[in-house]
């Protein structure tokens, strides 16, 4: 606050200045109600600019992003079906989706298998990349960020793994297991309930390597050199100990936003479940929180239902998120 | 200290240094990076090379990875494909370039706008403004599509391209990355100066604080751009003759194995249009995410 208006700051010291030699003139309280509404009809002036930066983008944010999740979690009380108006039927959606929901279970269970292996995987992955890469020369450091990273914004490139994971002979993987002679027959890649999972988390790491990355090279790469020396002064005596002591510390603004970004990320699959492996898949094995929203919400508008998945799902990555800050807070400490 | 101190006069010879890579950790790090590399390159290697294969050296059998006897046969096939859609291929084209420049445009003004008067002006509200936007950052978009769907119906949204860019002008990943920018790279003396010389702080936006933060501004374009690319309008959309790009090569990828190479042409279309700004842009972004840390 104190920083974000200094010329203001420095009009009401320079009045308060004014002030101190009026007060001595002995017309105190008449200045002081008089400066007092100056500077409120001032800082009026000033707000009106200031509301019309902001409010372009702040009311189209509330109606997009704030408004919408309000909506959902007073919905997710209510029987909805688009036609009629909601009815409040009070926790009943949540009775439903926890108690007699097996396939919400099941999506649940599978969500949370797949965020706990890609989310904390990419993480992982996103720094160790980003910290082997820090010392390389330009170049190859560049080139190297973009091969990471281009699968993330490659759109729909991820379709390739279809190809790959094809199942009949033409299927470049199954062809390259049979000739190594590991399998005799070509695998149902993404028909077989074995393998869709980690077909699903081998495909969506490989387009994770995103956002969180690119601070995590960003963030390496502005260290002060100075505080590694300074560190090699005072015993600092191997990587990992410099990593630990004087990296992550340095680091933690970055981890702390490489971790939203990579948690937001792993809770929500669902084109990879989808285009890979159908929609539903069989026996619901890629399965997620989302693709059962979609079924709920776009195919049998049932909006109520819909919407306590959804505030379900909202409440899940949130509180991740708040957790998982705690414990970088942690970190190097 | 000491120690410090006593080096810089020359007093110690032992130099103190950051610590240098052993060959054998720099083999390591080699073999790692390859690895993983492999993992990440290989499958747009295979993009290309499918993109580029005649229809025989798509059905050999055992599948071959790397392309013999290129060809731009797939290229070609697209554009005989394309006519035949009752709607003129390029109307989709420029939908997609239509939705792509109003929504980043509009993005990078509004949230610079935005993120200039939480940082740099006091205002009520701000704080909390800004909370909201941080925590936004904390679920994503799909937790919101039906709200947003009745919402883009009720304001009369629905079938028109602007359902596609007004949603995308609020990413508050845009907003949170050009805050985070400001606050290390524009020095309050400088609007302080510009104040006295009598600009309104509109003035001041447009004329010093945008021209300083333009590595941040081509980072959120960066951001935005994939997804209004990719866009499809979902759900929002049905005419025929405001449908996106990726509608239309999709609707031509979906003629299975026998337009895998088509199919692959048109990944390698829409993958090469964001991988040439990243490249031209990196820097830049580099530069701004540099800032992004979050401090609480």
């Amino acid at each position: 606050m104190a920083k974000a208006n200094t010329s203001i700051g420095m009009n009401t010291s320079m009045n308060n200045a004014g002030s101190g030699i009026s007060s001595r003139t002995g017309s105190k309280p008449v200045h002081a109600v008089k400066r007092k509404l100056k500077y409120n009809i001032e800082r009026a002036k000033k707000n009106k600019v200031a509301y019309s930066l902001v409010l372009p983008y702040y009311s189209l944010f509330f109606v997009f992003t704030l408004l919408p999740v309000a909506i959902s979690i007073i919905y997710s009380f209510t029987y909805f079906n688009i036609l009629e108006p909601p009815r409040w039927i009070g926790v009943q959606n949540y009775i439903n989706l926890f108690l007699n929901d097996d396939v919400f279970i099941i999506a649940l269970r599978n969500t949370l298998i797949y965020s706990l292996v890609t989310g904390p995987v990419s993480y992982i992955a996103s720094f160790l990349f980003a910290w082997l890469i820090n010392e390389l020369g330009r170049r190859i450091r560049t080139a190297l960020v973009l091969i990471f990273y281009t699968p993330s914004i490659g759109g729909n490139a991820y379709l390739v793994w279809k190809l790959l994971f094809s199942s009949d002979r033409y299927g470049y993987i199954n062809s390259i297991l049979m000739r190594l002679g590991i399998i005799t027959e070509p695998i149902q890649w993404l028909t077989n309930v074995r393998y869709i999972m980690p077909i699903m988390i081998i495909v969506s790491l490989w387009m994770s390597i995103s956002t969180a990355f690119l601070s995590f090279v960003a963030g390496l790469q502005s260290i002060d050199k100075s505080l590694l020396e300074q560190g090699s002064v005072d015993g600092v005596s191997n990587r990992w100990q410099e990593l630990w002591f004087i990296i992550l510390p340095t680091m933690r603004p970055m981890l702390m936003f490489g971790a939203v970004m990579s948690i937001t990320g792993s809770f929500t699959v669902a084109s990879i479940s989808i285009e890979l492996t159908g929609f539903p898949s069989i026996d619901y094995a890629g399965h997620t929180i989302v693709t059962h929203l979609m079924d709920y919400g776009s195919m049998r508008f049932e909006m109520g239902y819909a919407s306590a998945i959804a505030t379900t799902l909202f409440v899940l990555m949130v509180s991740v998120n708040k957790i998982v800050q705690k414990l970088l807070q942690k970190v190097g400490n | 200290m000491i120690l410090a101190r006593m080096k810089s006069k020359g007093l110690v010879k032992k130099k103190y240094r950051i610590h240098k890579q052993t060959t054998a950790e720099r083999v390591i790090i080699g073999v790692i990076l390859a690895l993983f590399g492999s993992f990440m390159l290989l499958p747009l290697i295979y993009i290309v090379n499918t993109a580029f294969k005649p229809m025989d050296e798509l059905f050999i059998f055992p599948p071959r990875f790397f392309v013999i006897n290129p060809t731009l046969k797939n290229f070609r096939d697209l554009a005989v494909i394309i006519p035949s859609s009752w709607v003129p291929f390029s109307r989709y084209v420029f939908n997609t370039v239509l939705v792509t420049a109003i929504g980043t445009t509009g993005h990078v003004i509004l949230a610079s706008a935005a993120a200039y008067a939480m940082e740099k002006l006091d205002f009520p509200g701000r704080k909390i403004m800004f909370s909201s936007v941080v925590l936004s950052l904390m679920f994503s978009t799909v937790v919101t599509a039906i709200p947003n769907y009745l919402i883009i119906s009720k304001v009369k949204l629905i079938d028109t391209l602007a359902s596609i860019y007004i949603p995308a002008l609020q990413s508050s990943l845009g907003l949170y990355l050009m805050k985070q920018y400001i606050v290390t790279n524009v020095p309050d003396s400088l609007l302080e100066s510009a104040r006295i010389e009598g600009a309104g702080e509109w003035r001041i936006f447009f004329k010093v604080v945008m021209p300083i933060v333009k590595p941040a501004w081509l980072t959120l374009i960066i951001f935005i751009f994939p997804g209004l690319w990719n866009a499809t309008g979902g759900v929002y959309i049905y005419s025929e003759q405001i449908k996106t790009l990726p509608v239309a090569l999709l609707q031509i990828a979906a003629g299975g194995i026998a337009r895998a190479g088509v199919s692959s042409a048109i990944s390698l279309i829409m993958i090469i249009v964001p991988v040439i700004m990243f490249i031209i842009t990196q820097s830049s972004i580099m530069e701004t995410m540099a800032t992004s840390g979050l401090k609480e």
